[in-house]
């Protein structure tokens, strides 16, 4: 099996699947119990939340969550509710995670004004694109770090400069679910997800600076300081730590991968790189024109090569973020997402490269007249 | 209190002489459907099926059951007394109360078939509205448009009230027609048509084309849930999955571009026609209906119809998408249907399909290529599924 759809979800490590088990067989007291179980199982959350913070490089609260879906809701909706008295406007992007861009649609309906910006508008700069529209009466600007279909990067410490020079009180929120762990995050709120380093599935977290308020989405016996009440889940908090502590942090492998898969790809005739020149290296996004992807995911699928036709998430629905960086509809039709693991070697690269020629040989044989390579 | 159920026939009781082995099957049917029920005793007596729970069981559970079985007309769900006045007045009164108590009219239709009981029809009508205007007085009798019509009827074996009677499923039951072969995609129109043919008495079994990697697994998945869904009305099904790739390719590389559909369904038919003669299916199903997309136009169903050798039956071919949607939602085919997943009717269509392919042509450009070796591979590698009522399914 060659597994390249780690921005969907990776494979769980070793350290993560253990600690899980440790703390279920020796430390699964509650948080909020006074005895000593509860006591022990807190110092386990506090020693997560302090590594995760680390590895962010910053100070503030750590609150645990079932994900970044919800994290995402946490940020955004609680945000606007806490300051909705100081403005009426959020800023946000068109490539967003449905878990942010479905909450913007939902403060839209309440009455919120939500301006969407396209990368495509402002590709090179976009950082400045995003500043340039924060005006006094803006409360939030939301943006994820790194773009899960095509991997495109925010230089999140720039966004954060910047927005702050045009409005110190506008709030900055960062999807970081992609990002964490490979890119430096920086923001008043961040979304994180366990699953996709390397940890398991129903454990997030969203990372909060000191002085800013949000009001909870669910009320509760308190924990979490009330905002995110529900005991906490400390064996999935565990193994988040323990996932975020086994992660690698030199991450030259993703980029000679990288390098190496483009380099076969550019081979290849009428193949077509999506990913802006500014993306991470362990995503990479492109389109084999006149073979739809679903046809060749199904094709690689079939040698156990497994990657994605865009976005997981939604089994087939049609995704926005082709739009937002101004791909045409054959394009969009025909995209391939691979996304890397540091466990990719280049033989897997080799394997895939080869099946996609494959592929092409076998179902590029009709519509040769209708492909065109051209977009923006 | 002793309750029972009594089915009533719907069109059986029109039948003749065969209208035993139409029983026995309806019968069989019910039995099946409430082997989970609980134990059960059944009697046939003037067209109707009395079922009468022995020990405890849930009757509102078998009445939702037996709400989607064919060949009952209507369903009644009354309480048994001894066929004494003063009984059936001093208990099926208060049995009635939950029917009566927040209705406002009522009347009473009562039948006497044992004529050795002392009171006549009229008269029992008369006396039973009567206590029960007593017993419950902000009641107002209305002959013509009660809300509630109670019930009372003397037969041999006791005296039946009841205030609840539902129109049942109709139809005749599954199994007294024979046997079809349903084209099922995974859209909307088929299951409809499945249900409706089953509806008819025919026992429903379900063939369906993959064609990987151009479909999914999940397009497959949806119509197995599809399958498990009608089950409800159509009993066990059969599901044969045909192995479609090749077929398609092999149409893709030798065939003019549009006539890829409708020459894909008539080999889809041809594959359906084998498979029918070796496994004794007396027609095909299909959810075919007029003018919904190219390949059913007048011209193209022709086409398709000239390559089956068994009765293909359209049963939406009149309806309009709304009507089978509707039909859908009833027998909750339609949020599976609506699944998003690329079916083997979508891969390589056409930009232009012919929408009045003429019928030479088709034939020509069908045999520029020898489909013969791919439809028998096709059809050996054809895998059987057995979905049982309950949402059990068992490989074969």
């Amino acid at each position: 099996m060659i597994y390249l759809d780690n921005a969907a979800t990776t494979k769980p490590c070793e350290q993560a699947i253990k600690a899980v088990e440790d703390t279920a067989r020796n430390c699964f007291g509650n948080v909020s119990s006074l005895h000593r179980l509860g006591i022990e199982s807190e110092k386990l959350m506090n020693s997560a939340k302090k590594t995760l913070l680390k590895k962010l490089g910053l100070q503030g609260e750590i609150y645990f969550t079932s994900g970044a879906t919800e994290s995402n809701n946490l940020a955004i909706r609680g945000v606007a509710d806490a300051y909705k008295r100081r403005g009426n406007k959020i800023v946000t992007t068109a490539m967003e995670h449905p878990s942010v861009a479905r909450t913007m649609d939902c403060l839209e309906k309440q009455g919120f004004e939500i301006v969407r910006l396209s990368p495509k508008d402002a590709i090179d700069n976009f950082e400045q694109y995003i500043a340039d529209n924060v005006t006094a009466d803006t409360i939030l600007v939301s943006c994820m770090a790194v773009n899960n279909e095509n991997g495109f990067k925010v230089d999140t410490e720039k966004l954060y400069r910047l927005v702050k020079s045009v409005n110190n009180d506008t709030i900055v929120h960062i999807d970081g679910v992609q990002g964490f762990c490979k890119v430096p995050l920086k923001g008043d709120l961040i979304s994180l997800s366990g699953h996709k380093i390397h940890g398991l599935k129903g454990i997030g977290a969203m990372y909060c600076a000191d002085k800013i308020r949000f009001t909870p989405l669910v009320y509760g016996g308190g924990q979490q300081k009330n905002l995110r009440p529900g005991t906490e889940p400390t064996e999935l908090i565990a193994s988040f730590e323990a996932a975020v502590k086994a992660y690698p942090t030199d991450l030259t492998h993703y980029k000679e991968l990288n390098e190496h898969l483009r380099g076969r790809l550019s081979a290849m005739e009428d193949v077509y790189i999506n990913s802006p020149d500014n993306s991470v290296y362990n995503i990479l996004s492109f389109s084999v024109l006149g073979v739809r992807s679903e046809i060749m995911l199904h094709s690689l699928e079939e040698k156990e090569i497994y990657v994605s036709s865009g976005s997981a998430c939604s089994k087939g629905k049609i995704s926005s973020v082709p739009d937002a960086f101004g791909m045409n509809a054959e394009r969009a039709d025909s995209t391939i997402r691979v996304s890397f693991s540091m466990e990719t070697t280049t033989e897997d690269i080799d394997a895939l490269c080869d099946e996609i020629e494959n592929g092409i040989a076998r179902f590029r044989r009709t519509k040769k007249s209708r492909r065109k390579g051209n977009i923006q | 209190m002793k309750e029972l159920i009594m089915a009533k026939y719907g069109e059986i009781a029109l039948k003749g002489l065969n209208k035993g082995t139409f029983e026995d099957i309806l019968v069989k049917n019910i039995r099946r459907r409430l082997r989970h029920c609980g134990k059960f005793q059944y009697m046939r007596k003037q067209s109707t099926i009395y079922i009468e729970p022995v020990g405890e069981c849930d009757l509102d559970e078998v009445m939702e059951k037996l709400k989607v079985i064919f060949g009952i007309g209507a369903l009644q769900r009354c309480a048994v007394f001894e066929k004494d006045f003063e009984q059936i007045k001093a208990q099926g009164i208060p049995y009635l109360e939950n029917a009566l108590k927040n209705a406002k009219t009522f009347k009473v239709d009562a039948k006497r078939s044992d004529k050795s009981f002392p009171m006549k029809t009229p008269e029992i009508q008369v006396e039973l509205g009567g206590a029960i205007l007593e017993a419950y007085p902000h009641l107002s009798v209305d002959v013509h448009n009660p809300e509630i019509t109670v019930m009372c009827e003397i037969r041999d074996k006791g005296a039946y009230v009841s205030a609840e009677r539902i129109i049942g499923a109709g139809g005749m039951p599954v199994g007294s027609s024979g046997k079809a072969l349903l084209l099922l995609s995974g859209g909307i129109d088929s299951p409809v048509a499945g249900y409706m043919m089953a509806k008819r008495g025919l026992i429903v079994d379900g063939i369906h084309f993959v064609s990987p990697p151009y479909t999914s697994e999940r397009a497959l998945m949806k119509v197995e849930t599809l399958c498990e869904k009608l089950t409800n009305y159509c009993g066990d099904i059969r599901f044969y999955c045909v192995p479609f790739t090749e077929i398609q390719e092999a149409l893709r590389d030798n065939c003019p571009e549009e006539f890829f559909t409708i020459i894909m369904r008539r080999l889809m038919v041809k594959i359906a026609n084998i498979i029918a003669e070796r496994n004794e299916y007396g027609a095909l199903v299909t959810g075919e209906s007029v003018g919904q997309v190219a390949s059913q136009t007048l011209k193209a169903i022709q086409c398709t119809d000239a390559a089956a050798e068994y009765p293909v039956f359209r049963p939406v071919i009149g309806m309009d998408k709304k009507e089978i949607i509707d039909i859908a939602r009833k027998i909750d085919t339609f949020e599976t249907s609506t699944l998003p997943y690329e079916d083997c009717c979508t891969v390589f269509t056409p930009k232009h399909p012919k929408t009045r392919p003429v019928f030479d042509e088709v034939i020509k450009a069908e045999q520029s290529f020898d489909f013969a070796p791919l439809i028998e591979k096709a059809v050996e590698g054809t895998t059987v599924k057995l979905f049982r009522i309950e949402n059990k399914e068992e490989q074969e």
